[in-house]
């Protein structure tokens, strides 16, 4: 508990965590409690399903098919970037999409997804079906985190593969011995694992900054099971669909993770102002 | 467990990779130079010192909702697997949690399980401890029996209780804290552990000195933030 300025006692939140409560909470548990705490459980469950049979996969997405590089976006801004300057260089196929509800990212609970409902969505590329590309648009919450690594990569890791994660943050995140209102932001920080020997295309993020979320879940597999993988932050004081901050990405588009995959930036860069004009029409709030 | 890890420069041999806990990552966290700080750190690493016989465990994060019983298991089996003499675990306790005689003494406790009684007994009661008093199991009731209770010790107290059931040799040493700004808890938490294991040597007088033998790590800047924008002023 804690006093505020204006004499209030409010509930802090606590470093120690919550396991106190936790232990009581168990004790406490009637068999009632418990089929509740099941329900939810089951139904904060991720599933991977293919949309045009609707199946659900039967093993973790990479067993089924093999792979040599790995493209996951995650945000809209990261996964804005993806689509017009990498899906639209080429064919790609939808192997499969998770399903998953939370807080954030309320789905229905049917074997079915709507197309409104498909927040996260895998693709290969149909000339060089190796090649995967993820994109992931819903908050994944912590307790969906590893289920979500399973569903994906399963339990017996590849290491040959390359994984190249992009998403953002907000400024704000970023501690620096100066203000944040100094930064020159939208700007991009990267994080390699052990593995990863290519050169990144922007300077290293540096302590005391950490990662939480599905980057961090990615990259912390990727790091115990020697995955070489890189993680493109992109610190913005935008977290809606920007122009700007999707922007601060282009200089991946030289990377060696994306060789190969982008053809023509000009008409990328028509698409993605199309991108934004189309999605400013839906986000006014007068309509 | 950073201080310690920080001033003997222990060399990381592993992780303790599990779904328990929620994942970070950040670059290395005991970086001194250029050269040494592009290595990724995750949230729960094994560190150790052949030397001195010594592994450490760094948990980074909190852990996820109904995981903590789970990683307790999972800690314990491979501690008792890993074949480890001896398991010391640093811990904390709301200090607003004080009874009226804990008011007055050390903040600084210890308990042991009943097989590491045995053997560190002597020794424990030479350095003039304090142990962990009992206090009500059901502080509302006032007939309440008596147990140790440790608020705010997270996973410390199911540690504890599993380890004297499975006769495992554990100390708890702890520290009765505040939230806010913990160095101070930190470099007295370790000084406390080191009047027993002498990790680095130790000094009796200054009590000062002691923020200077032990290297605070890089990683530890910046813990309320960002600087201040100028325009504030």
């Amino acid at each position: 508990m804690a006093a505020t300025f204006f004499g209030e006692v409010v509930k802090a939140p606590c470093r120690a965590g919550t396991e106190d409560e936790e232990e009581e909470e168990g004790r406490r548990e009637t068999p009632e409690d418990r089929e509740v705490r099941r329900q939810l459980a089951r139904k904060r469950e991720v599933r991977l399903l293919r949309r045009q049979t609707k199946t659900s996969l039967e093993v973790s997405l990479l067993e089924k098919y093999p792979c040599s590089k790995f493209i996951i976006a995650i945000g809209n801004n990261a996964v804005a970037f993806l689509s017009s300057f990498v899906m639209n260089s080429g064919v790609w196929e939808e192997v499969g999409c998770a399903k998953l509800w939370n807080e954030w990212c309320r789905t229905t609970d049917t074997i079915h997804l709507s197309p409104t409902e498909a927040f996260c969505v895998f693709y290969h590329l149909k000339s060089s079906p190796s090649v995967f590309l993820c994109q992931c648009s819903c908050y994944v919450a912590e307790d969906q985190q590893y289920q979500w690594l399973e569903k994906v990569f399963g339990s017996c890791p590849r290491k040959n593969m390359q994984i190249t994660i992009l998403t953002c943050r907000h400024v704000t995140d970023y501690k620096t011995s100066e203000s944040t209102g100094c930064l020159p932001s939208p700007f991009l920080k990267a994080l390699k694992t052990q593995n990863f020997r290519d050169p990144v295309c922007c300077s290293l993020l540096e302590q005391p900054n950490i990662v939480h979320d599905l980057p961090a879940a990615v990259l912390s597999y990727c790091q115990v099971w020697k995955i070489p993988a890189v993680l493109y932050l992109c610190y913005t004081d935008v977290m809606k669909l920007d122009l700007i901050t999707v922007e601060a990405f282009k200089p991946i588009l030289s990377s060696r993770s994306l060789k190969g995959l982008v053809k023509n930036v000009p008409q990328s860069t028509e698409t993605l102002k199309k991108l934004m004009t189309t999605n400013e029409i839906q986000s006014n709030i007068y309509t | 467990i950073d201080l310690i890890i920080s001033t003997l420069n222990m060399s990381k041999i592993g992780y303790f990779y599990t779904d328990c806990l929620v994942p970070m990552v950040g670059n290395n966290p005991y970086a001194t130079a250029e050269e040494n700080s592009t290595e990724l750190s995750i949230n729960t690493e094994v560190y150790s010192l052949p030397s001195r016989k010594l592994v450490a465990l760094q948990l980074r994060s909190i852990f996820i909702k109904y995981k903590s019983k789970p990683f307790c298991e999972k800690l314990l089996s491979w501690v008792k697997s890993s074949s480890f003499a001896r398991v010391i675990v640093l811990s904390s306790s709301h200090s607003y949690h004080r009874n009226d005689l804990q008011l007055r003494s050390t903040p600084f406790r210890y308990l042991l399980t009943p097989s590491m009684q045995k053997s560190v007994q002597n020794k424990i009661k030479s350095l003039n401890w304090e142990e962990m008093e009992k206090s009500p199991c059901i502080p509302e009731i006032n007939d309440s029996e008596f147990c140790i209770r440790i608020p705010g010790g997270g996973i410390t107290k199911a540690l504890y209780d599993e380890s004297c059931s499975k006769e495992i040799q554990m100390a708890v040493l702890l520290k009765f804290v505040s939230e806010g700004d913990n160095i101070p808890d930190a470099l007295g938490l370790v000084e406390y552990l080191n009047e027993w294991l002498q990790i680095i040597k130790p000094c009796s007088d200054e009590p000062t000195a002691s923020a200077l033998r032990w290297k605070i790590p890089s990683s530890w800047r910046l813990l309320f933030g960002s600087g201040l924008p100028p325009a504030l002023f």
